[in-house]
């Protein structure tokens, strides 16, 4: 295949007619270009969306507190529902097959978090020790609280980075060191990482810690769990049990809505998961038509350039060459013509692609646009084989040229 | 070298039946030096082209090195058509965008003839025809008999058995037109056959043999004669 002749005949033709060629390569270029944007796009939605969901535990369930909106038992709408130790305990009594690690959380509102003469305004919360799977934390430094911490009601606290970042100078080991949350001193124990940058401006205590320090009782905000490996419809049927056992504790109807919410994290992420399914399909339903516009193009060009030369095709002929040479021949131009603007366009998308990556902060919404290799690969196939089909008709119709078309002079 | 046999050919036009060759009978040997002649419309093209292979004959037959020429296909036609013959158009027919040299090398090319081989034994044949310093020119820069002679190298380069000439003169001036018939003489000598298809009267006196064709058929030495004196 590889023939400096060959090679010289191609791009001599491609010479001669520059701008026509470079029409019909800019429109594969752009079908390219498009398909690997879009694709990229897609994937930066998704990343996002993804990426928020990895923050916490893809398999978790979370239970928040609500008021009721119909009336019960005798009790009138627009009661707060209040969640105790209690809720959480039996959650996990109940559910004991399907739970397996779970935590409640106390938000201790208006607490400074201080060390020396530094402070800052993060959250502490109380939990138990299942948040660090539910968060999906990683560890710098230290550890997690742990069941002893728990029971001993321990003034122990595991900080985030950007905690530690705020309070500490830069080679101060802050493991061991004390801060004060609101009056109290508590000891740190660990630095963590959320792989959301929100949950980051936390802090985390033993929960049984901070109902007593910080005078709150047996009161708990909200409890979740993870539950390994059940399919959509467990989950939905999980949540359904999970209502009724909450409406039987606190009286309020389980069809309200109102009074408690629960995120099913199982049900959305695979929802979200099949959205972008749809959304990676309908942008290759359009790259692809994109690209069927540009091998229309080539072929179009082809079969002119192959009438253009049935002279010099015939007198090809005419001094010996075969068939299958002339076919090779015009095929050949056209893989190179798609391929190299295909190239040109996938190599500009994905710089784009890298550019857009670098240079743009990643939110919640949008984050890392990129095309994977597989992309990469499967555009590039996608490419010598549309040379190939546009390049066909036109080659068999340069084959089928009688010879006897050159040696006629008009 | 050549037998011909009873050669019919006709062209389909439309709902007409065009018989353009009607029973040919001849014989060209090795090392023939032979113009084809007639007018326009006479055959001799279409002759011609069967003879390069270029074309199908309807009935007859045609011997080539004594081998019966009937129904190839492309592929075995390109292949004999290589071994055989050199073609010499009356446009040249050169490829405008390779020079003088590679011209003359595609035929090699075709035979898969490596790239440095090629080039050196088209260099041989343009020195021939006394084109070597203009080896790397493109045909534009050529002029009408420099192209001429660049097609007759190029037709020779192979080392063919015959030389099939379709008005090789027809696109030149008079002078430069003698240069050409000069060359091809030169060719003659070497053993090749020359078979030379012309309407000028001149360029086929210069030829050993003459067949005249007339309406499809071969004119008879004393019809021949007789015609020749009114052209």
């Amino acid at each position: 295949m590889f023939d400096i002749d060959k090679w010289q005949e191609i791009f001599s033709t491609i010479r001669k007619n520059k701008l026509r060629t470079f029409l019909t390569a800019f429109s594969v270029a752009w079908g390219i270009f498009m398909l690997i944007i879009l694709l990229g796009a897609g994937k930066g939605l998704q990343n996002a969306a993804m990426h928020n969901f990895k923050s916490d535990a893809v398999n978790s369930l979370w239970v928040y507190t609500g008021k009721t909106s119909k009336a019960h038992e005798g009790y009138q709408p627009g009661r707060n529902i209040r969640f105790t130790n209690k809720d959480f305990n039996e959650t996990n009594r109940l559910n004991k097959e399907v739970i397996q690690s779970s935590s409640a959380r106390l938000s201790v509102w208006s607490t400074d978090i201080q060390y020396g003469d530094e402070l800052v305004g993060h959250r502490v919360y109380g939990v138990h020790p299942g948040t660090e799977e539910l968060e999906q934390l990683t560890f710098e430094q230290g550890r997690f609280i742990n069941k002893l911490d728990m029971k001993h009601f321990k003034k122990v606290v595991s900080i985030s980075y950007k905690t530690r970042d705020a309070l500490f100078k830069k080679n101060e080991d802050p493991i061991g060191k004390y801060i004060r949350l609101g009056d109290m001193p508590f000891k740190i124990i660990g630095v963590f990482k959320d792989q959301s940058e929100r949950d980051n401006e936390r802090v985390y205590v033993p929960i049984a810690t901070a109902q007593k320090a910080f005078g709150e009782g047996n009161r708990i905000h909200n409890l979740a769990f993870t539950s390994e490996k059940i399919s959509i419809e467990q989950s939905v049927a999980l949540e359904k049990d999970l209502r009724k056992q909450f409406a039987k504790r606190h009286h309020f109807d389980p069809e309200d809505d109102r009074a408690m919410y629960v995120n099913n994290n199982i049900e959305n992420a695979k929802e979200i998961r099949s959205v972008f399914t749809g959304i990676s399909l309908f942008v290759w339903l359009i790259g692809i038509g994109t690209i069927i516009a540009g091998i229309v193009g080539v072929s179009n060009i082809m079969l002119i350039v192959v009438k253009e030369r049935t002279k010099e095709i015939g007198v090809r002929k005419a001094i010996g060459a075969t068939p299958w040479s002339v076919i090779n021949l015009v095929l050949l131009e056209s893989i190179t013509i798609t391929t190299l603007a295909g190239y040109f366009g996938l190599v500009l998308g994905v710089g784009i692609l890298e550019l857009l990556s670098a240079n743009m902060p990643n939110s919640d919404f949008f984050r890392n646009p990129e095309a994977d290799f597989s992309v990469a690969v499967s555009a590039t196939i996608l490419l010598i084989v549309s040379g190939a089909i546009a390049g066909l008709i036109p080659a068999r119709k340069a084959a089928k040229i009688k010879p006897i078309v050159a040696l006629r002079d008009e | 070298m050549i037998k011909i046999e009873n050669l019919h050919k006709s062209y389909q036009m439309g709902l007409n039946k065009l018989h353009v060759l009607k029973g040919l009978n001849f014989t060209i040997n090795d090392g023939e030096l032979v113009s084809i002649m007639g007018s326009s419309g006479s055959g001799k093209s279409t002759l011609l082209n069967i003879l390069g292979l270029l074309d199908n004959y309807d009935e007859g037959a045609f011997y080539l090195d004594d081998l019966l020429i009937q129904d190839l296909n492309e592929t075995k036609a390109a292949a004999y058509r290589n071994k055989y013959f050199g073609f010499v158009f009356q446009s040249f027919n050169l490829i405008t965008f390779k020079n003088a040299q590679e011209n003359v090398a595609l035929p090699l090319y075709y035979q898969g003839v490596t790239r440095k081989k090629r080039n050196r034994i088209a260099l041989e044949y343009l020195d021939k025809v006394g084109l070597k310093d203009w080896a790397a020119h493109l045909p534009s820069e050529l002029s009408g008999g420099q192209k001429q002679r660049v097609a007759i190298a190029r037709a020779l380069v192979t080392n063919p058995k015959v030389i099939l000439a379709d008005e090789p003169t027809g696109a030149l001036d008079s002078q430069t037109s003698y240069d050409v018939m000069d060359i091809l003489k030169d060719i003659n000598k070497t053993g090749i056959s020359v078979i030379i298809v012309t309407h000028e009267h001149d360029i086929a006196e210069m030829t050993n043999r003459i067949i005249k064709l007339h309406d499809g058929q071969i004119m008879k030495p004393e019809e021949a004669e007789k015609s020749a004196s009114y052209v």
